[in-house]
């Protein structure tokens, strides 16, 4: 026992578990083949076009039309998802009706659930035939192949993550507060926009921003139902593609890294909403 | 409450927590109506459009030479994917949850970057790595090695979009269980692998578990950055989600959702597991850190 005690002494001092030196080295190994070495090659390859030519490819008209399409259509579906998504969260936490643990469960569909699969199922859904979008037809909207169709395959793709960001909050949320807020004469109204709206902006704002990033470089459920007419309905990733099948290299790859840097600025700002939200809640 | 009310409408009446009947009945309606357009009926849709020319096509669809070989191909490409990220993961959260050394939140940072990365991108990467106008391309020729429009390019594109599914999972879950339980193994004299095998993973195996499924779900679904290397040969570097494509665009639409709603099925089959998983891992969760 006595021996035991002092090993455990030893260990606390020195604070060592075997397997340092090996996990981290095979960590690192293995993280610098499979994605780093690979992610900078592909920014080495554009300094070879230079500047302008880095320039030249990513202002052409069609690739312009293809980021104004692609940021648009994230943009608008990221903003569906957070005011849906808030509704949903809301009424998974506060409300009681049938099925709810199942409907719970299968809102993380869009994760689960293969793109290409998504794709074409959406695209027969909102197509002017189908269930859906015949009914829009009738009034003389058309959804899929326009780019609103892509709008509707960037919905779906970010549901998940407003719904179950804000959701743990709401769950959390201290039923005291509410209460006071009540005694104190408040409406149900000023109850929320004042005390748990601003309780849950930070979570609702990573959900957003969530939900765009991921748009942002979806590729199977859109080309389904987008129609894919260069300036009209051609999302950026698409694009990428196109100029490979062309031989252009050089060409996708400048798209491609144009495309890693406003991803990793959407990454960074990210986390700095995680770490202000941190720090307003300590 | 000497409101004159009769008791049972102050009993019944809104609480200070809740909204009146007919809001709670429009906001869950107006979330049904979207869950409905954007989940359930197109997860009907893949169901009834995969059955809409009968079983008998249904079953042909599924059975054709080409869908096996895709369907062959996707559980190659997922067989070698998935334990190779679960490994890689193992070990790198063995390393950041259980030491403490300088950049490690840029680590975990730089683990998490596959899901930043468009899939399509994640697939034009290698093609310039090792295609034929790259570096690497070269050498690779003259040596007669293949990757790109290849089946290992594929399993390339898959580890790469699937390469922080686990780990994300068992980070965290590690960090709040500590390493108390492995410093006691370790002072009753059991060595690393064993402290490993017997304390570690038993410990982690719901987590793991979960991680590999999410992991496993993406690997056999992925499309895009499977589709940018490879090649599209038919019968040769096809897999499932690439098949489902060339059916649907050949206007085959009835064979291409039987294909899909095999791969709807499995995502199926993931959601029933994760929801499983969860309460396991939570509990998990609760009696190991209870125990300190």
């Amino acid at each position: 026992m006595l021996w035991g005690f002092v090993l455990a002494v030893v260990f606390k001092k020195h604070g060592v578990l075997p397997g340092f030196k090996l996990t981290l080295g095979f960590t690192i190994l293995y993280l610098s083949l499979i994605v780093l070495i690979p992610l900078s090659a592909t920014f080495f390859k554009a300094a070879e076009l230079g500047w302008s030519g880095f320039f030249d490819v990513v202002t052409q008209p069609r690739v312009l039309a293809s980021y104004r399409l692609t940021f648009g259509a994230s943009l608008a579906g990221a903003l569906i998802n957070a005011f849906f998504g808030l509704i949903v969260a809301w009424v998974l936490v506060r409300y009681e009706f049938p099925f709810k643990k199942l409907i719970d469960a299968l809102v993380d569909l869009p994760f689960a659930l293969p793109t290409a699969v998504a794709g074409i199922a959406l695209s027969s859904l909102y197509s002017t035939k189908g269930w859906i979008g015949s009914l829009f037809y009738a009034h003389g909207i058309k959804i899929a192949y326009t780019p609103l169709g892509v709008t509707i395959a960037l919905t779906f793709i970010g549901l998940p993550f407003v719904v179950r960001t804000v959701q743990p909050i709401l769950e959390d949320f201290e039923p005291e507060l509410e209460e006071a807020a009540a005694s104190l004469g408040a409406t149900r109204w000023q109850t929320f926009s004042k005390v748990i709206f601003p309780a849950i902006s930070p979570a609702l704002l990573t959900g957003f921003a969530l939900a765009f990033a991921r748009a942002i470089g979806e590729y199977g459920s859109v080309i389904f139902i987008a129609g894919n007419i260069p300036m009209v309905s051609e999302i950026t990733p698409l694009l990428i593609i196109t100029k490979l099948e062309q031989y252009d290299y050089p060409g996708a790859n400048a798209l491609a890294v144009s495309m890693l840097v406003v991803s990793f600025l959407i990454l960074f700002l990210i986390n700095a909403i995680q770490r202000w939200s941190q720090r307003r809640t300590l | 409450m000497s409101t004159g009310l009769p008791l049972t409408v102050i009993l019944t009446a809104p609480s200070a927590r809740t909204e009146p009947w007919w809001l709670r009945l429009i906001l869950i309606g107006v979330a049904l109506t979207f869950l409905l357009s954007f989940i359930f009926l197109p997860l009907a849709l893949v169901f009834i459009q995969a059955f809409s020319k009968g079983v008998g096509y249904y079953v042909s669809a599924l059975s054709e030479p080409n869908a096996l070989l895709a369907a062959k191909l996707t559980l190659t490409a997922a067989g070698i994917a998935v334990p190779l990220n679960m490994v890689f993961s193992v070990a790198a959260a063995w390393s950041i949850a259980k030491f403490d050394f300088p950049g490690k939140s840029f680590l975990t940072t730089l683990i998490d970057l596959p899901f930043s990365v468009s899939p399509v991108v994640a697939g034009l990467i290698y093609v310039l790595l090792f295609g034929l106008q790259g570096w690497i391309g070269e050498w690779l020729k003259a040596h007669d090695i293949q990757l790109v429009f290849a089946v290992p390019g594929i399993v390339l594109a898959t580890v790469f979009v699937t390469f922080p599914f686990v780990a994300r999972e068992l980070i965290p879950l590690m960090q709040a269980q500590g390493s108390e339980e492995e410093e006691a193994a370790l002072v009753l004299g059991a060595t690393g692998w064993q402290t490993f095998w017997h304390v570690t993973l038993p410990n982690i195996r719901w987590g793991l578990l979960y991680g590999v499924i999410l992991c496993n779900a993406r690997a056999m679904g992925e499309f895009g950055a499977v589709s940018v290397v490879s090649g599209h040969i038919r019968g040769l570097t096809n897999t499932l989600p690439l098949h489902v494509e060339i059916l649907y665009n050949e206007y085959n639409s009835a064979a291409a959702f039987a294909v899909a709603s095999l791969l709807a099925f499995l995502a199926l089959v993931t959601l029933a597991a994760k929801s499983v998983l969860e309460w396991r891992v939570k509990a998990q969760l609760k009696e190991s850190t209870s125990v300190h």
